[in-house]
């Protein structure tokens, strides 16, 4: 395979406090897998993104992004945090939301203007929320809040997004459009990488994987390695049995 | 004196204007801090910053003897900073919880500073007496220099959140995302919170440690009910600050004995409130009309509803039918027929009803319409 590799993590190890949340994770991410990372509650799935995004500090071990650490190459790179991590209740707009994805381009000081406004309109055209970018943001469903942090990422017009648990709360219809996306993103050659909860949904909806439970189980093609052994070996329990038919 | 003839001394009266100016500004500053305060939810940080600036102007008195202001302010700066960055670091370092955090600064420092006045005013120093103005703020005391001051950090203080606006709001609303987009968040939220200090540390000689946490919080809170952009709230604070200033100045200024830091946070707490009722979009009044119009209206359109269903089940859907037969239903009175009629979905005739076309599409798109608002 001569595929390149979008993400290389090496000997992460990540505590709080006494306890090891993520030890020793070793991980190759390929460009242009849409991949999710899945695991029990307290598996650091959360933990593994934020310290791969620099937000939290690893104890040891490192990550680069294509070839380079994620300091140089924060440009490459869109977050989409969880829906629950800020306050809705904040005063402002959809499309202000939206346009801070553009902020890191702009730098230090600079004010966004009609360039940034423009594709912020874009993004929130895709995401189809565009009739909603003037309203306030604590008036938006649990849906519509998560299409908006996807626009934001979006705007920021990466080759690789992180999202956590995008899927978190929201109806039928936003889960559909929001998969949509994430595979055209994929088609468009971009790198995807998903914590997701739905193990019913993994085989259709990704085509990599990643099983974690503070180490890293396995990795690889969604058909090569999603299997019983592997979310017994993850979960701890014969996942096919342990469900009541 | 009265409230006018205050107005005309204003623009008179050397030192009253000097108050005024300064109480105007100071509060202008805080609202417009005081907005970010609120909204990262460290509503109690000015009151615990406030409180761990008594120290450092017992400890700048201890060391200097005099009773410069400046020398003063300088030591409540340098206390007050010690104060704000313990919290921060009880926080990142500990499992303690912020309310904890604020709460044990609060205590620790505000305690040490009252020891240190006690023990100031037992000494045989002529000098002593005054300091204990900084408890609840002595207004009369500002001359030229301290409004110049004061005048100087505000004007420092809105460049500053002119220049580094969207990386404020940017942290304000989420933190984490504004780290992986390359922004120092730390030095960000170490600006707000020097400047949130500097805001408290110049207000102490007017309103005091005690009560100065409400001249930021106060104007911020009456700000947000009004308004659901950042921009218009920062300004509306600033404004609500700068106006309850001067009215509290007047208030204090036309009655004896009534001391003008209380009377401006009083002012303060009253636009609080106002706002809280009367806000158009927020406000509990308007919530509470909207309500009632909103159950009134879904009852009338339910009643629709079931003559709608009456209706269908005829031909002519201005078949007239008795009212009587709207008895097993709950759901209307006769005010609230005549109220049907007025919007002309029905035609009453004695003791007789009959649904018009309006009134048949509009229960036809009932549903359609409801969903839509969703």
């Amino acid at each position: 395979m001569t595929q390149k590799i979008a993400i290389q993590v090496d000997d992460l190890t990540v505590a709080y406090n006494y306890k090891p949340v993520l030890w020793d994770i070793d991980l190759v991410i390929p460009e242009g897998v849409l991949m999710a990372i899945v695991g029990p509650n307290g598996a650091g799935k959360s933990t593994l993104i934020k310290a791969i995004l620099g937000i939290i500090d690893p104890i040891a071990g490192s990550v680069a992004i294509y070839g380079e650490p994620y300091k140089k190459q924060r440009k490459l790179v869109a977050y989409v945090p969880q829906k629950g991590s800020v306050d809705w209740d904040f005063p402002t707009t959809a499309l202000d939301v939206v346009m801070m994805g553009t902020y890191g381009s702009l730098g230090w000081i600079k004010r966004p203007g009609q360039k940034q406004k423009k594709a912020a309109l874009e993004a929130l055209e895709k995401v189809d929320m565009l009739s909603f970018k003037s309203r306030q943001i604590s008036q938006l469903s649990g849906g519509q809040q998560q299409r908006i942090f996807l626009a934001r990422a979006l705007v920021q017009n990466a080759s690789i997004y992180f999202m956590d648990e995008p899927f978190q709360g929201v109806d039928a219809s936003t889960e559909i459009a929001i998969i949509n996306i994430l595979k055209e993103l994929r088609k468009a050659g971009k790198t995807v990488v998903v914590v997701h909860h739905d193990l019913q949904t993994v085989p259709e909806y990704f085509d990599w994987v990643t099983f974690l439970n503070v180490k890293k189980i396995a990795t690889g093609a969604v058909k090569d390695i999603f299997n019983d052994d592997n979310l017994t070996k993850t979960y701890g329990i014969n996942y096919k049995v342990a469900v009541n038919k | 004196m009265s409230i006018t003839e205050y107005f005309n001394l204003l623009f008179t009266d050397y030192t009253l204007r000097t108050i005024s100016l300064g109480t105007a500004v100071l509060g202008a500053i805080c609202g417009m801090l005081g907005s970010f305060a609120v909204l990262r939810k460290q509503s109690l940080l000015g009151d615990a910053i406030s409180h761990a600036a008594l120290p450092g102007i017992a400890i700048a008195f201890l060391i200097t003897g005099a009773k410069d202001t400046n020398i003063l302010l300088l030591g409540a700066l340098v206390s007050g900073l010690i104060g704000a960055f313990w919290i921060r670091g009880m926080i990142s370092k500990t499992h303690l919880k912020s309310d904890t955090a604020l709460g044990l600064v609060l205590s620790l420092f505000f305690g040490f500073g009252m020891l240190l006045l006690t023990y100031i005013q037992k000494q045989p120093n002529a000098n002593q007496a005054g300091l204990d103005k900084y408890l609840f703020g002595q207004a009369a005391t500002l001359v030229e220099s301290d409004v110049l001051l004061m005048v100087l950090v505000t004007a420092i203080a809105l460049v500053i959140v002119l220049l580094f606006w969207k990386e404020f709001k940017l942290l304000l609303f989420d933190s984490d995302y504004a780290n992986t987009l390359g922004f120092n968040t730390k030095f960000i939220d170490i600006l707000i919170t020097f400047f949130i200090v500097l805001a408290i540390v110049i207000g102490l000689q007017t309103v005091g440690v005690v009560l100065m946490s409400a001249m930021l919080l106060a104007p911020a809170a009456a700000a947000r009910q009004w308004t659901s952009s950042l921009a218009v709230m920062v300004f509306l604070a600033a404004l609500i600050g700068a106006f309850s200033g001067v009215f509290g100045t007047a208030i204090s200024a036309s009655q004896d004995n009534l001391s003008t830091g209380p009377v401006i946070v009083l002012v303060a707490s009253f636009f609080v409130v106002l706002s809280f009722v009367f806000s158009p979009t927020r406000g509990l009044l308007f919530k509470q009309i909207r309500l009632i119009k909103n159950r009134r209206d879904l009852q009338l359109k339910k009643t629709l509803q079931f003559m709608y269903g009456i209706a269908q089940t005829h031909e002519n859907i201005d078949h007239p039918h008795t009212i009587r037969i709207l008895n097993n239903f709950q759901g209307f009175t006769k005010k609230s027929l005549r109220k049907m009629e007025e919007n002309q979905w029905i035609l009453l005739n004695k003791q007789q009803w009959s649904l018009t076309l309006k009134g048949f599409t509009e229960a036809q798109n009932l549903f359609n319409q409801q969903t839509q608002h969703e």
